[in-house]
């Protein structure tokens, strides 16, 4: 039934799509383009100079390393935890279901303090030993890239389980009593159901990733050209009053984080906004 | 510490409840699990486990002496005040988003769904930034909060934004049609349908995105940093407090307040998970 | 009386679901819309009850005029093909909806429920969620709710579409039953004849966004006015240049002035009924005609496939040339 789609458009229809586009167009859309109009002030200036600046190509390279690891880690664990969750049955499933969401209320800063605890090189409950074995965790890449897997941690999963559950698991049955083996059913029935979600998830990963600032902040320790990541360059660059580098380096990784999300959604097949 | 995802997907959860539990363990999905359970607990369990302990290490006086510090003090009531504000504001202009959204048809839809996520995929400090270009010191409009505590606000309000919207939207458009047209039919005006017919159905999905909205606010950092300014009693929030305290080597008070922040996200959790009970009930 | 619709028509886009309809629904009987899916009866359906407006003419019920009314002003029990169950409310609760709205004072609510449960049937389940009850239990709850408002007329959009063959079966006797004790002006929406036959006081063929026929069961069965009403109605065939139904054919093993001879080449039994395909020997109609003999016949005839028969349409059948 097509119809049932159109409501009548009355004055509170219209009334309600404006303040939503004001809202979001104060709160986000002319913010965010004020940053790219700043960036490009002095036509290609800023960005020339910020890309010619040896510290913030340094962390530009250190945060694309730092995210595709995390990123990378994220994707094998999140398809792996989320297919334990879903297919398998084991105790205290509920429990951990409910606990893989808490890296999401968890403030950037604890995280940072959190891994400082258990990872520091000197007073840390690991550290010491795993210094001892030759692995520096805190103030190093390890360090960085656990702060930003941590954070970043459910995105994956939180996307996947809802579209493993609604597939569910007549089709890989189906593989199954076709001779399939569990990698083949894996590979050519449920990864290509969960395919989007999974992209979107992982996109969203990487966006956070690239952003991460506050646990990164503490347990990187800050030192330009060796653990100083894009973000913490943004601030210094700042708080330094180089400003048209400060606005160059967001609007890049702002322009991966976007750029990847708009991708995926004009890639992704569009919901059914019926509700059939 | 935040809801069970099954919450915000009530449909599914159903589903997963009425098809009974999955398969028992095998040997190569028990390995499976043992390494995915090792990995989450090194990165995430232990260390918040051990920031926990920390808090509590020196015995309670560390704590108290800590969260009766003025300074500290001023910091966790402002952050749990602006975050409280901003989720209100999520509850009500989150619903209606997501309302238009999937609701409405209009030219340039699709772009504010991008619009909606970018707050999300923007890095923290970037946010800062760009809030800075049109709220700060030169900005367009003449308004500027910088420094101030209507900067907090409007922070956490930007980075806030994307989590009720998307957990009620998927509710939405699940949401059957017919059902609102019975309860026409049965005589039901507009506004009747949507206070007992269609916020009843959303309460879940907006508790759920309300619980994540202010677990994010009170835990919010990198954007604050450039815009609030930092300032001791005043924009200070319990984040930067918590960094101060771990820059000064003091990582028992670090630890206290970082826990203080856990058991409020989670009191609130759960005080939204009654209070959407209460809700749907009420219909 | 009853409900007058004058002149209505609807557009969706280029696709015309209604063109120019006029109907009177008789008060106090149960009429069957009857229709392939697509055909606009659901649509006619919904703009009776204000669910959808018409982009012209008048819908009157029972006297009132209600073109311009809104759904909740029209006074319609409305039931929905999947039920449309308010999931959060217990039986009682959906079934007390409609009062509510009304500002029916407690004890009355609370005694009509009770009476209107009872009805249905569903007494002992009155505290039970939607989720907690079966598709048909749930279809008997929406009733209840949908006559608690003490409807005008009740309007039913496919009320057993989602229902298994079984429940579909009992759901519609029963729905004959309650209309025989309840006598409000009902109409259901189906594409199902048999259903329609079975329960309706009075059918509407509908196809194409235009009335095929109006009448009784028994009118449009034995007197259908086209081609589309006769093969919509049950099964047909074509014996010679006229469409006939399969079970007014006589076979017989000897000849005679029959209509047309040839082999049977196919047979299928279904229970106490066999149905026969014979292939004519006549080149000019040379498609198989089914025909359907019960198996006492087909014993008492020794029919078996092979045989050479010949068909003649019987005495009283309906035929319609073309």
């Amino acid at each position: 039934m097509a119809s049932r789609l159109r409501q009548p458009r009355t004055a509170g229809t219209y009334g309600r799509r404006l303040l939503v586009v004001a809202y979001l167009f104060l709160l986000v859309i002319w913010p965010v383009a004020l940053v790219v109009q700043k960036t490009f002030e002095g036509g290609l200036d800023n960005l020339q100079t910020a890309l010619s600046d040896p510290v913030v190509t340094d962390a530009l390279q250190l945060t694309v390393v730092v995210a595709l690891w995390a990123v990378a880690i994220n994707t094998v664990f999140g398809v792996g935890i989320s297919l334990l969750l879903v297919r398998y049955d084991f105790p205290g499933r509920g429990v951990l279901s409910a606990l893989i969401d808490l890296p999401l209320s968890v403030s950037p800063v604890v995280v940072g303090l959190a891994l400082l605890l258990a990872y520091g090189g000197t007073n840390g409950t690991f550290g010491p030993a795993l210094q001892d074995v030759g692995l520096q965790v805190a103030f190093a890449t390890p360090g960085i890239v656990m702060a930003t897997a941590f954070v970043s941690l459910p995105l994956v999963i939180r996307e996947i389980v809802p579209v493993l559950h609604e597939i569910g698991t007549e089709q890989e049955q189906a593989a199954t009593s076709l001779g399939a083996g569990p990698w083949q059913t894996f590979w050519r029935i449920t990864l290509p159901s969960i395919k989007w979600a999974l992209v979107y998830g992982v996109v969203l990963s990487l966006a956070r990733a690239l952003g991460e600032f506050g646990a990164v902040k503490i347990v990187s320790g800050n030192v330009a050209q060796q653990t100083q990541t894009a973000t913490l360059v943004v601030e210094q660059k700042y708080q330094d009053f180089e400003q048209g580098s400060a606005y160059a380096t967001s609007f890049l990784l702002a322009l991966i984080a976007v750029a990847a999300l708009v991708v995926v959604t004009i890639l992704r097949p569009k919901d059914d906004t019926d509700g059939d | 510490m935040t809801v069970d995802s099954s919450s915000l997907a009530p449909g599914t959860a159903r589903r997963r409840r009425a098809r009974g539990t999955g398969a028992p363990l095998t040997r190569s999905s028990g390995i499976g699990l043992g390494i995915a359970l090792t990995w989450f607990s090194l990165l995430v369990l232990i260390p918040l486990c051990l920031v926990v302990i920390q808090s509590v290490d020196g015995g309670w006086t560390t704590f108290r002496e800590t969260l009766t510090n003025p300074q500290t003090a001023a910091a966790l009531r402002l952050t749990v005040t602006q975050a409280l504000i901003v989720t209100v504001i999520n509850v009500v202009m989150g619903t209606l988003i997501a309302w238009v959204l999937v609701r409405d048809e209009f030219w340039g839809k699709r772009l504010l769904e991008v619009v909606i996520d970018i707050p999300f995929a923007l890095p923290t400090i970037v946010a800062g930034l760009v809030l800075l270009s049109l709220y700060g010191p030169d900005s367009p409009l003449g308004v500027n909060v910088a420094n101030t505590e209507r900067s907090v606000f409007l922070a956490l309000l930007f980075v806030t934004l994307p989590f009720v919207v998307r957990t009620v939207q998927p509710v939405l458009m699940e949401l059957d049609r017919d059902v609102e047209e019975a309860a026409a039919s049965l005589g039901a005006s507009r506004f009747t349908t949507l206070r007992r017919i269609i916020l009843p159905s959303l309460a879940p999905a907006i508790t759920a995105g309300a619980a994540l909205s202010f677990a994010r606010g009170i835990s919010e950092y990198g954007s604050l940093v450039l815009l609030s300014g930092n300032l001791p009693l005043k924009t200070e929030v319990a984040s930067v407090r918590i960094l101060t305290y771990i820059e000064n080597g003091n990582e028992a008070a670090a630890a206290s307040v970082a826990t203080i922040l856990l058991l409020v996200a989670l009191a609130a959790i759960v005080l939204l998970q009654v209070v959407s009970k209460w809700v749907a009930r009420r219909g | 009386m009853g409900i007058e619709i004058r002149g209505v028509s609807k557009n969706f886009g280029d696709f015309v679901a209604l063109q120019d309809i006029d109907l009177s629904i008789p008060s106090g009987q149960l009429t069957a819309l009857l229709g392939p899916s697509g055909g606009g009866k659901s649509t006619l359906l919904r703009i009776i009850a204000g669910l959808e407006s018409s982009d012209s003419g008048t819908i009157e019920i029972e006297g009132l005029d209600a073109t311009g009314l809104p759904a909740q002003k029209r006074n319609v029990g409305f039931v929905f093909q999947h039920y449309a169950a308010f999931k959060h409310m217990t039986v009682e609760k959906n079934v007390a909806f409609g009062l509510e709205i009304r500002k029916k004072p407690k004890d009355e609510v609370r005694r009509r429920v009770a009476e209107l449960l009872e009805l249905v049937h569903l007494e002992q389940f009155s505290h039970r969620l939607p989720s907690q009850l079966s598709g048909g239990q749930r279809q008997r709850m929406a009733l209840a709710r949908a006559l608690a408002i003490e409807p005008s007329v009740l309007l039913l959009d496919e009320p057993f579409g989602a229902l298994d063959a079984k429940v579909r079966k009992e759901l519609r006797e029963w729905l004959r039953r309650l209309h025989d004790e309840v006598h409000v002006t009902t109409v259901f929406v189906t594409h199902d004849q048999e259903e329609a036959l079975e329960v309706s006081d009075n059918l509407v063929v509908i196809n194409e966004g235009r009335i095929e026929q109006i009448g009784t069961p028994d009118d449009l069965y034995d007197r259908p006015a086209s081609e589309f009403v006769l093969s919509f109605l049950g099964p047909v065939t074509r014996l010679g240049n006229t469409l006939i139904r399969p079970h007014d054919i006589d076979i017989t093993r000897y000849e005679h002035a029959a209509t047309a001879t040839g082999r049977i080449t196919r047979w299928t039994r279904v229970g106490f009924e066999i149905r026969l395909e014979v292939t004519p020997d006549d080149v000019l109609h040379p498609d198989p005609v089914q025909v359907i003999v019960t198996r006492t016949e087909a014993t008492a005839l020794q029919l078996h496939e092979g045989a050479q028969v010949w068909l003649r349409p019987r005495a009283g059948a309906e035929t319609v040339v073309s």
